[in-house]
């Protein structure tokens, strides 16, 4: 497999996830495209790891960095996904909505 | 006489002085009392002399009979022993290299001025005491009149030129003082200040004359520049005739001589007592002096000058004798005979006869201040000065009358009187100089002199009263200082009889007789009488009295003496004084007074204050134009259109920030994107 | 008495009226005699320790500077605390603080309206620190911030105590208040002086690497000045002190600011604060650039007969006393600066008790004409005359002070005038005769009209009759404060007059010493 089917593949996960946050109202399914859009970066982390790893640019002692990157952001992704699900979960209770385009009180 | 020789004598080089002189031991050396005691009496009687039983007048007297006393004792010493020189000197100040040192002198020519201030002094102030009874500001008066006295005695005791100086002019500023004594009248204060500042506008020519020769010789000290003229010194030489003349424009001024005589007539505006005592020893004798003191740098360094001398005082006799002739008030008639006499004694310095000036001083001193005493006695019986008020006095006051008859005959030169000596020497030493129409001046001025004696006689005493009120003799303490000084006119003159007695030759001789070598201008006076021209002299006074008795004697009653003796022509000239004081008056005084002044003035506020008050408008104007036009407009209005221009920009960017996060998140993806393209962009 | 010559004794008479200005600014408004107290104490301490330094010091050696001292002061700029007293400072040192101690006697029942007199003594007590202190300063520093001290209690007895009449402008359409329009005068034309003296003292230091006035000196001595430099300099020490002095043609503040001032002030200004810059010209232009003081000096001659010519006709013009006075001091320190121009020994001895003596005698003028107005309310001389008879001691005692101002022999003022002409017969070396002998004679013929216009003035005031308005008056003569005020200062007169070695004895020497240094 060639690297630049999974960056085609990231690519497309990426532009979903981005049409999902532009277009979505609803806070829960914004965050769940926020996932869609890392997921498409740790596709990429890990491709783009292993194939740097495969033709032997790495310096000594930093193999899989990609695959170590993609770990970190799941775990960041699990974390921001924890506290942005409380903060749509505290403006549901205030506002009985979860619809952006309503939350507009930090405007001009 | 320890050592014989005196203090300015002993340091010259001279050889083969032929003559010792004492140097008055204690008496001498005490001689600064003179001068010290009337200053304290003034100061004394300025204090507390209101305290004191007299008000102040006994301490004025005691003064000067101290200075009569002590001034006598010199002079009887010099004569009876061998002259005295003696220099003593305090030092009271130094500037730069100029040490200025108050100092006496006592020499001849100083003792008999001591003695004549003196005599005069003590006559004029006992007399004062009774003419002054009653009349306002006593005690003042004394104390002006004592500083008058003690500032002329300051100034005969000079021993260098700044102490002559001070003297000089505190003796204008005591004569401002007594000149002015009625005050409340406008034109006797206006008499004292013309005085004050003629005499100033001449003491310019003084000071300037000190002052060069001081730098000149490099010190004050009269001996010294004496000395320096002794010794030929070129330096001297070079500016003496500058000095000299300036010398003698100070001299013009306190001797009132022409042009600078116009004062002396308006001086009649102070107490009787004053003028007395201004005319004959204080004031007007000091310019004489003065030329006397420095005679040997006019005589053998400024000869130019000492012609001037001679033009200057031949004119003033003259014009000053013609004067009086037209006067009506009677001391203004004895003003301008003493003008007249002055312009004898400068005339005969002039001529180079030291001697025959000096001796003429002398016996002036003594008549004219009895003249002056008598006019002073008639005044205050008749409560008038003018003459057209009087008349007939002679039954009334009989003293008064024989004392003035004695004064007016010593002052027309009749023998053997005073005046006849002085004045036959005087005559006799312009025709000794070689000067026949000085001389024929001096002779017509003789005749004109014993004209108006007569004139003034005639219709003083004879004739009818014509004033007010019924005239009476003045008390004793006014007529016996007039036989005292009566006396003197009578026997002052046997002093100095050529040939016989040369008493009065060698007292003012004393002090540089051998130096400059005497027989030059003091020896052959004193051998023998001119006949020819002592003839002519007595005769032009008798002539005088004659004419004086047919003009005046019949009309005396009548007072018609203008229509008998009236030349038409002369006669305005005379009454305005030549014009000379209008000339002044409105040539320089009130020019310099009104526009001049108000010209200066006028600059001050309109072109340098303008200036001054243009600046401060201008900086005003400039600052309004920085604040207003720079400031409010220029960069306070930029600063706040660079505000508001902000404001309204952020009013309309504002409309971005919508609060939809959707749309900002639009924005930051296209943001991203249009980075990719960039980079994509650059890179390829 | 160690303690008293190491700079503490001047240090003293410098900063005690200080001190009692600032304790006056703790006594209580209402209490005046407490203040008039506070003032008279602290005054006549310093005086006392003046008279004393006087004492101590050696006339022997009246050339150098002693009873001073060299402190650290303002490290940056290199500037010391570095004062001390010379032949010349020592007599206008004791003046200044004498003439302080009788103006506040004076004061003593005299207050001017609006009365205040806690304030107006502070004011007093600041001028006596900054005339002090501009007389014993060697730092040029020190002496410009004690030259400029003086500026502001003048300008504020002047702007509040002075004359509050309206007064047009001549040429102008304005109408001011006089003490304003004078104050104001005042105040900016002395700092326009005061701006380039600055300067030039920056300038100084620059070239000279310091700013103490000995070492300035032994430089300016050994030529360390010179050129277009060192001219410009001259120009603007010049200008800052020539507009104190005050020379013409920058004489014009002093007339308003005398008119207007009140009568303490006027005293102060006259006695003590014009001597500031003719001080100036002797202690600093002339030592530290004797060369460009060679090259200005015919000009300063030629303004300074000017300003006597100028200022006696002027003053035959005037209508009111005070300014008559005011322009009469024009005259006199035109001979103070006719001496100070011939740059020898005779002329700024001459120049020295000039100073001294007009300081005593127009401050006694002006203390005459204050209690005048006191009585008359007015200065106007058409309105007065016959004063002597109202008031026969007052009117004696100005028609004295008038005698001594018009330079009679025998007081004060002779010495200074004569001695200023003598000099100026033969100048240093070097410079124009013409120029000054001719300055000679011009200001021998000012003499006549400084005679005429003082003789003028006692005719129109004191002589003569009283006018009807004053006739049937009664004045009360002068009293006993003015009278404890005016005795030590006609004494003075008359002592300085008869026995003028009480100034020339170490103004001389003094003087001498510089000159031969400098030349």
């Amino acid at each position: 497999m060639t690297l630049s089917q999974f960056l085609v593949l990231s690519a497309g996960l990426f532009s979903i996830g981005v049409y999902g946050v532009l277009i979505r109202r609803n806070a829960v399914l914004i965050l769940l495209s926020v996932e869609v859009m890392l997921a498409a970066v740790n596709i990429n982390l890990v491709a783009f790891g292993q194939y740097l790893e495969n033709t032997g640019r790495f310096a000594e002692g930093t193999a899989a960095s990609g695959q170590v990157f993609a770990l970190f952001v799941i775990t960041v992704a699990a974390a921001e996904v924890g506290i942005g699900l409380a903060i749509v979960l505290l403006i549901f209770r205030n506002r009985s909505s979860v619809n952006v385009d309503e939350l507009d009180a930090l405007k001009w | 006489m320890v050592n014989g020789i005196s203090l300015m004598l002993a340091e010259s080089n001279v050889e083969g002085l032929a003559r010792d002189f004492g140097d008055g031991g204690l008496l001498a050396e005490g001689a600064w009392l003179i001068v010290v005691v009337p200053f304290v009496a003034t100061l004394a009687i300025t204090l507390f002399g209101k305290r004191l039983p007299w008000k102040g007048a006994e301490l004025a007297v005691g003064a000067v009979v101290f200075a009569l006393v002590y001034g006598g004792a010199l002079l009887l010493t010099s004569w009876f022993g061998d002259g005295i020189v003696h220099e003593g000197s305090v030092k009271i100040g130094e500037f730069g290299g100029f040490e200025v040192e108050w100092g006496w002198v006592v020499d001849g020519l100083s003792s008999m001025m001591f003695f004549v201030v003196g005599l005069v002094s003590t006559a004029c102030f006992v007399y004062a005491v009774g003419y002054m009874k009653g009349e306002v500001r006593w005690t003042a008066f004394f104390a002006s009149f004592t500083l008058f006295a003690g500032a002329m005695l300051m100034l005969v005791s000079a021993a260098n030129l700044i102490q002559l100086l001070i003297g000089w002019e505190l003796v204008g500023v005591s004569s401002y003082l007594l000149i002015g004594h009625y005050w409340e009248e406008k034109e006797n204060s206006s008499a004292a200040i013309k005085a004050f500042i003629v005499n100033k506008i001449a003491d310019v020519g003084l000071v300037i004359g000190i002052i060069i020769a001081a730098i000149t010789v490099g010190t004050f000290s009269i001996s010294e520049i004496i000395q320096r003229v002794v010794e030929s010194d070129s330096e001297l030489d070079d500016v003496a005739a500058i000095i000299a003349l300036l010398l003698f424009v100070g001299a013009m001024g306190k001797s009132a001589q022409f042009p600078l005589h116009v004062w002396l007539p308006d001086a009649m505006a102070g107490p009787t007592p004053v003028s007395a005592l201004m005319h004959a020893a204080t004031m007007v004798t000091a310019g004489v002096y003065l030329v006397a003191r420095m005679f040997p740098l006019f005589h053998e360094m400024a000869p130019g000058v000492l012609d001037l001398v001679l033009i200057i005082g031949t004119i003033t006799l003259v014009i000053a004798g013609l004067l009086a002739i037209v006067q009506d008030d009677i001391k203004r008639v004895l003003a301008y005979s003493t003008l007249s006499q002055l312009g004898y004694m400068t005339a005969a310095l002039g001529a180079g006869a030291y001697t025959a000036g000096l001796f003429h001083l002398f016996t002036h001193a003594f008549f004219k201040s009895l003249l002056f005493l008598g006019a002073g006695s008639v005044i205050h019986a008749v409560h008038s000065n003018n003459m057209s008020d009087m008349g007939g006095l002679r039954k009334y006051m009989p003293r008064t009358f024989w004392t003035f008859i004695i004064g007016s005959l010593a002052l027309a030169g009749i023998a053997p009187l005073a005046g006849f000596f002085s004045k036959d020497e005087i005559l006799a030493s312009f025709n000794e100089a070689n000067q026949p129409i000085v001389l024929l001046l001096g002779l017509v001025t003789a005749f004109i002199t014993a004209l108006y004696m007569a004139r003034a006689v005639f219709l003083t005493f004879f004739g009818e009263y014509k004033g007010q009120g019924s005239p009476h003799e003045s008390p004793a303490i006014m007529t016996v200082p007039m036989m005292v000084l009566a006396g003197f006119a009578v026997v002052a003159g046997l002093f100095n009889v050529p040939g016989q007695i040369g008493a009065f030759n060698e007292w003012v001789s004393t002090r540089f007789v051998e130096t400059v070598g005497a027989s030059e201008f003091l020896g052959e006076h004193a051998t023998s009488f001119d006949v020819p021209v002592l003839l002519l002299g007595l005769l032009a006074g008798l002539a005088g009295i004659y004419l004086g008795y047919r003009l005046y004697y019949p009309d005396a009653a009548t007072q018609k003496e203008r229509d008998r003796l009236y030349v038409r022509g002369l006669w305005p000239v005379l009454e305005n004084k030549y014009y000379i004081d209008d000339l002044y008056m409105e040539g320089v005084v009130n020019p310099i007074k009104g526009p001049i002044a108000r010209f200066i003035d006028w600059t001050n506020s309109y072109i340098i204050d303008y200036v001054v008050n243009l600046v401060g408008m201008f900086t005003r104007v400039v600052g309004k134009v920085v604040y207003g036009v720079l400031d409010q407009r220029g960069i306070d209005l930029a600063i706040n259109e660079v505000s508001a221009g902000a404001g309204f920009l952020g009013g309309k960017l504002r409309y971005i920030q919508t609060g939809k996060i959707q749309q900002y998140a639009t924005w930051l993806f296209l943001g991203a994107v249009a980075l990719v393209i960039g980079f994509w962009i650059k890179v390829t | 008495m160690e303690w008293f010559d190491n700079g503490w004794g001047l240090s003293l008479v410098v900063f005690l009226p200080l001190v009692g200005a600032l304790a006056l600014l703790a006594v209580p408004k209402d209490e005046e005699d407490t203040a008039k107290w506070v003032a008279l104490l602290t005054a006549s301490a310093s005086l006392f320790f003046a008279i004393v330094a006087a004492f101590r010091f050696d006339y022997g050696d009246a050339g150098t500077f002693q009873l001073g001292t060299v402190k650290e002061w303002i490290p940056a700029i290199g500037s010391n605390f570095e004062i001390g007293i010379d032949g010349i400072s020592l007599p206008l040192l004791v003046l200044s603080t004498a003439i302080v101690v009788l103006s506040i006697v004076y004061s003593w029942d005299h207050w001017p309206e609006p009365h205040n007199p806690k304030g107006f003594l502070i004011l007093i007590l600041f001028l006596a620190t900054g005339m002090a202190g501009t007389f014993v300063a060697l730092d040029l520093v020190l002496f410009f911030v004690m030259f400029e001290l003086v500026l502001l209690p003048m300008y504020f007895m002047i702007g509040i105590w002075g004359d509050k009449t309206k007064m047009k402008l001549p040429g102008f359409n304005h109408e001011v208040e006089t003490r304003l329009y004078a104050s104001i005068k005042f105040f900016l034309f002395t700092l326009f002086g005061s701006a380039f003296m600055l300067l030039g003292f920056l300038a100084l230091n620059f070239r000279g690497g310091t700013f103490s006035i000995p070492e300035l000196t032994a430089l300016g001595a050994n030529g360390a000045f010179t050129g277009t430099f060192a001219f410009l300099v001259f120009g603007a020490l010049f200008l800052g002190f020539a507009v104190k002095v005050p020379m013409w043609p920058f004489h014009t503040w002093l007339p308003d600011a005398h008119t207007a001032a009140p009568t303490v002030g006027s005293v102060l200004l006259a006695a003590i604060l014009l001597k500031l810059g003719s001080y100036g010209f002797i202690r600093i232009s002339i030592p530290i650039l004797p060369n460009e003081a060679r090259d200005w000096a015919p000009a300063i001659a030629i303004l300074a007969v000017i300003a006597i010519i100028y200022g006696s006709l002027a003053c035959l013009a005037q209508k009111d006393m005070k300014r008559l006075i005011a322009f009469s001091s024009v005259g006199h320190m035109g001979f103070v600066m006719l001496g100070i121009a011939t740059l020898t020994p005779v002329g700024i001895t001459a120049a020295v008790i000039g100073m001294v003596a007009h300081g005593v005698i127009t401050g006694m003028l002006f203390f005459l004409a204050g209690s005048m107005q006191h009585r008359y309310h007015t200065r106007e001389m058409a309105r007065l005359g016959g004063n002597l008879k109202l008031m026969p001691v007052l009117g004696g005692i100005f028609g004295f002070t008038a005698m001594a101002s018009l330079g009679l022999p025998g007081l004060a003022g002779f010495w200074g005038e004569f001695m200023a002409l003598l000099g100026s017969y033969e100048p240093l070396a070097g410079l124009s005769l013409g120029v000054f002998r001719t300055a000679m004679v011009v200001g021998a013929i000012g003499t006549v009209l400084t005679a005429g216009y003082l003789l003028w003035m006692l005719q129109r005031v004191n002589l003569g009759e009283p006018s009807e308005e004053w006739a049937n008056h009664e004045f009360h003569d002068a009293d006993r404060f003015e009278l404890v005020a005016w005795v030590p200062m006609l004494v003075s007169i008359l002592a300085i007059g008869i026995y003028p070695k009480i100034i020339t004895g170490p103004a001389n020497d003094a003087v001498k010493a510089m000159i031969e240094t400098a030349f």
